[in-house]
């Protein structure tokens, strides 16, 4: 018989700490970039490109939440991951993210170009250390600042199959940018609590729930104009056009029952979990319009 | 306390993944070989 602590971390567990529903959406957009390029590259490029973006995110995942197992241990919905439930040990976390980045990041360079390796790079460590570790503990702007990380995945799918930058994966960059903290504001609303107990300068816990629905409102404007602005800047088709307007006029109006709502209990937020989920929603589907526009011939 | 078989099978489980892990990458790597140096087939 062994002691607890000897045990090699099962399989499942290593898994979790990639976060795989963050990364699902991480490699949506970035696929999505990639199948927005004027010419597509070779099979095995584009698929080595979107393995490295979901790899480069699932570095961030393990860095994440090795630097965030005492904060994650105060909150019900991060206390039964890997490393606060005591299934596996940090330096293992560590270890597995760090060479789970580097991995991501060298292959990325050897088998597409380097400037898409050098992004991707940019990306893990401004999500580990100016967010995890510098913003997020320490000011209300954490979110905001911080939701770039997020944004990169478009614009490397792009420029992997590129090899350079131009407006339209900026604009998505923006999209995706502008599109965070409305998302994540809505969600720390009603886990406002587990935000406080963990002690994360989360905007509601701060600045409280009334200016946080004022800010969701704000934010879903130019994020609204960020989606549609491709479209009369002739960057993409009437497909995109469309669906951009019609599911940015619905995610606005969403917010308005926000910016109204008075509860301050997660069981009055009705119209924040539904923002929050049409959120997701919203970013597939737009992103989806933007591939379909690429490749539906009308 | 954890029995001395519980390791020996997650060291396997692990074991057997990395092997699975470790021939999809060579295979990776044939494919992106023929992809960067042009040729079809």
């Amino acid at each position: 018989m062994t002691d607890t602590a000897a045990l090699p971390a099962d399989w499942r567990d290593i898994l979790a700490l990639t976060k795989p529903r963050v990364m699902s959406l991480v490699v949506f957009t970035g696929l999505c970039g990639l199948l927005a390029v004027p010419q597509l590259p070779p099979f095995a490029l584009g698929f080595t490109a979107i393995l490295c973006i979901a790899l480069g995110a699932g570095a961030c995942g393990a860095l994440n939440q090795w630097y965030e197992v005492d904060v994650d241990a105060k909150m019900r919905r991060t206390a039964k991951r890997p490393l606060p439930a005591g299934r596996m040990d940090r330096q293992s976390a560590l270890h597995f993210g760090v060479g789970l980045g580097v991995f991501s990041v060298v292959l990325m360079g050897l088998a597409t170009n380097w400037l898409a390796a050098g992004l991707l790079a940019v990306s893990i460590l401004f999500y580990v250390i100016i967010y995890t570790m510098w913003l997020k503990p320490r000011t209300v702007q954490n979110i905001v600042i911080g939701g770039a990380a997020g944004a990169f995945p478009p614009l490397i799918g792009w420029v992997a199959a590129t090899g350079h930058i131009t407006l339209l994966p900026v604009l998505l960059f923006a999209l995706i940018f502008l599109w965070t903290p409305p998302h994540f504001w809505a969600l720390s609303l009603f886990v406002r609590s587990d935000y406080a107990a963990a002690g994360i300068p989360m905007l509601p816990v701060v600045a409280g729930v009334r200016n946080t629905r004022r800010q969701i409102f704000i934010y879903s404007l130019p994020m609204a104009a960020a989606a549609v602005l491709p479209w009369p800047l002739g960057l993409t088709g009437a497909i995109y056009g469309v669906a951009a307007s019609a599911l940015s006029a619905a995610f606005v109006l969403l917010a308005v029952p926000v910016l109204t709502n008075r509860a301050t209990e997660p069981r009055g937020m009705a119209p924040e979990k539904r923002l929050f989920g049409f959120s997701v929603l919203y970013l597939f589907a737009l992103f989806g319009a933007l591939v379909a526009d690429r490749w539906i011939v009308w | 306390m954890i029995s001395d078989e519980e390791i020996r099978r997650r060291q396997r489980d692990r074991a057997r993944i990395m092997g699975w892990l470790l021939g999809a990458f060579v295979i990776l790597l044939f494919f992106i070989t023929l992809a960067k140096t042009g040729i079809n087939w």
